[in-house]
């Protein structure tokens, strides 16, 4: 039988009193978009944390393939070498130029020579429309250009699952659009996303799943077609009434 | 939470984790011992170590210098507080005038750049000669011929120019944006900056600061190369007169006791200032 490639059962995290994630399950299949909703403070970035092993979770276990990664005797540089996470505020490396953001975790972590990992990054880069700007440093970019390059960062060591934290959220309007192209660039060629978001028309359209969190845990899930348009709770529905025009 | 006990399975991992703990422990402490233990034995069985045991570590000679090292080291401290306050004063003096911008404060901005840079140039321990012989010599009325007192203000001069350093690197670290809503709100230069920069500038260079006063610390021992009595020269009268040099580690561990509490310091507010800095970042 055939694992699931993420399984989280029971995920409990609190911050001292405040209970961040309470008892939350999901299971993402492979090749599965799934789009997490819910207002701020619902849990859906901790969840992210926790999935790359950020964060020390409290109780409950996550599986990917089938391994428990939430023993403390796994190694966690070794899970999060294949799952790939993108961050709200881009983080990258100002000191280095974009080819060697880019080319770092290949060539550091994953033993590639220099030679081959940077032709691959700039094939990479070129397949997202950067390739002038590999030997430019990130403060020449425009933020959606750094967030670009941020997520083919993530993408260079080849994970088997990327994480997504609002990644559109600290961008101009104008330039959000670049960033969701990528990202639907992504999930047409089938790669596994899990994505923390308020672009409610990007979840519709692209999202296998979708998940709404609500208090630190997932209140109601299933396909953007029912969740996000007919709703069971009435909690899912005053959030969406709130987000969506 | 009263709605949640732990899993049979977090228990398991916790006490797995514990386990981990007590294994690194164990590595810690095993390593700890070698290589330490390996050092000791090394200097110990030493062939020279009997004769360097009875010149530099007699409990007899440690005794009888005690308490002329304690008396030397009284002034070292004494100094020591004189001076902290005052660099600190001429420090942050020396750095705000550099950082203003009005048109007539250039004569007062280029004096603060001289200071700076020669002050940094000249050796403190040369400082400390020609506050002492040279000062006395020009005969002024009402200028104190101390030498305590010269030597402290040759320490201030050389201190200050350091610590002038760091406060405008820490001034210079607060954003350029913070200026702008301070402009934008309608403050003075100066009202920005006493409201607005200092305080985060303060705060930012504390840890480098601290790490001057350290060594500020070891360099009022200086003063003994002027004839001042400190724990210093305490020391090299009585190892000169018994041919013993037991004092001189009595001093260091004077001085050893009063630089490591402050040290300890410096890295607490260092990671006080380091969690702050990183709250609400995710």
């Amino acid at each position: 039988m055939s694992q699931p490639l993420l399984r989280v059962e029971g995920l409990r995290k609190a911050y001292g009193d405040k209970v961040v994630l309470r008892g939350l399950d999901l299971v993402v299949e492979q090749h599965e978009v799934v789009c997490l909703i819910g207002s701020s403070g619902s849990g859906k970035s901790t969840l992210l944390r926790c999935l790359d092993l950020l964060e020390t979770v409290d109780d409950g276990s996550i599986f990917l393939d089938g391994r428990e990664v939430t023993d403390p005797r796994v190694d966690a540089r070794e899970v999060r070498s294949r799952v790939g996470m993108v961050f709200q505020s881009y983080n990258l490396f100002p000191h280095m130029s974009v080819l060697d953001n880019v080319t770092l975790a290949p060539r550091t972590v994953h033993g590639v020579v220099r030679a081959r990992a940077e032709e691959e990054a700039r094939a990479l880069l070129g397949r997202f429309g950067l390739a002038d700007k590999a030997e430019d440093h990130p403060d020449r970019l425009s933020g959606g250009q750094q967030q670009r390059v941020a997520v083919v960062r993530a993408l260079a060591t080849g994970p088997d699952l990327l994480l997504l934290d609002e990644v559109t959220s600290a961008l101009d309007p104008e330039l959000v659009g670049e960033v969701l192209d990528l990202l639907r660039e992504l999930a047409a060629e089938q790669t596994t996303l899990i994505l923390a978001t308020h672009e409610m028309a990007f979840a519709r359209e692209v999202a296998t799943t979708v998940c709404f969190l609500d208090s630190g845990s997932i209140l109601e899930q299933g396909p953007p077609s029912r969740v996000l348009s007919d709703p069971e709770h009435e909690r899912t529905r005053r959030f969406l009434r709130r987000v969506l025009p | 939470m009263a709605d949640w006990s732990p899993s049979p399975r977090q228990l398991e991992r916790e006490s797995a984790r514990r386990r981990l703990d007590a294994r690194s422990g164990t590595v810690s402490a095993v390593a700890t011992v070698v290589v330490l233990g390996g050092l000791l034995a090394l200097v110990l069985l030493s062939p020279g170590w009997p004769r360097v045991q009875e010149t530099f570590f007699s409990p007899v000679h440690a005794r009888e210098a005690l308490p002329l090292i304690a008396d030397g080291f009284w002034l070292n401290v004494r100094m020591f507080l004189v001076c902290e306050p005052a660099i600190l004063l001429l420090g942050i003096l020396v750095a705000v005038t550099r950082s203003t911008t009005a048109a007539a404060l250039l004569p007062l901005r280029l004096l603060a750049v001289g200071y700076t840079d020669l002050l940094r140039g000249i050796p403190t321990i040369l400082l400390i000669f020609l506050a002492c012989y040279g000062v006395p010599a020009l005969q002024l009325q009402g200028v104190t011929t101390s030498f305590f007192w010269l030597a402290s203000a040759a320490l201030v001069l050389s201190y200050g120019a350091y610590v002038a350093e760091v406060f405008r690197a820490g001034i210079e670290s607060v954003h350029p944006s913070q200026l702008a809503s301070a402009d934008a709100l309608g403050l003075s230069h100066a009202q920005a900056m006493r409201h607005v920069v200092l305080p985060q500038a303060v705060r930012r260079v504390v840890p480098p600061l601290l790490n001057d006063f350290v060594s500020l610390q070891k360099d009022t021992a200086l003063v003994a190369s002027v004839g001042v009595v400190d724990a210093l020269l305490a020391a090299r009268d009585y190892a000169n007169f018994n041919f013993n040099f037991t004092p001189y580690l009595v001093t260091a561990v004077f001085f050893v006791a009063l630089t490591i509490p402050l040290a300890r310091f410096t890295d607490w507010l260092g990671r006080r200032y380091a969690r702050r800095e990183r709250a609400g970042v995710r």
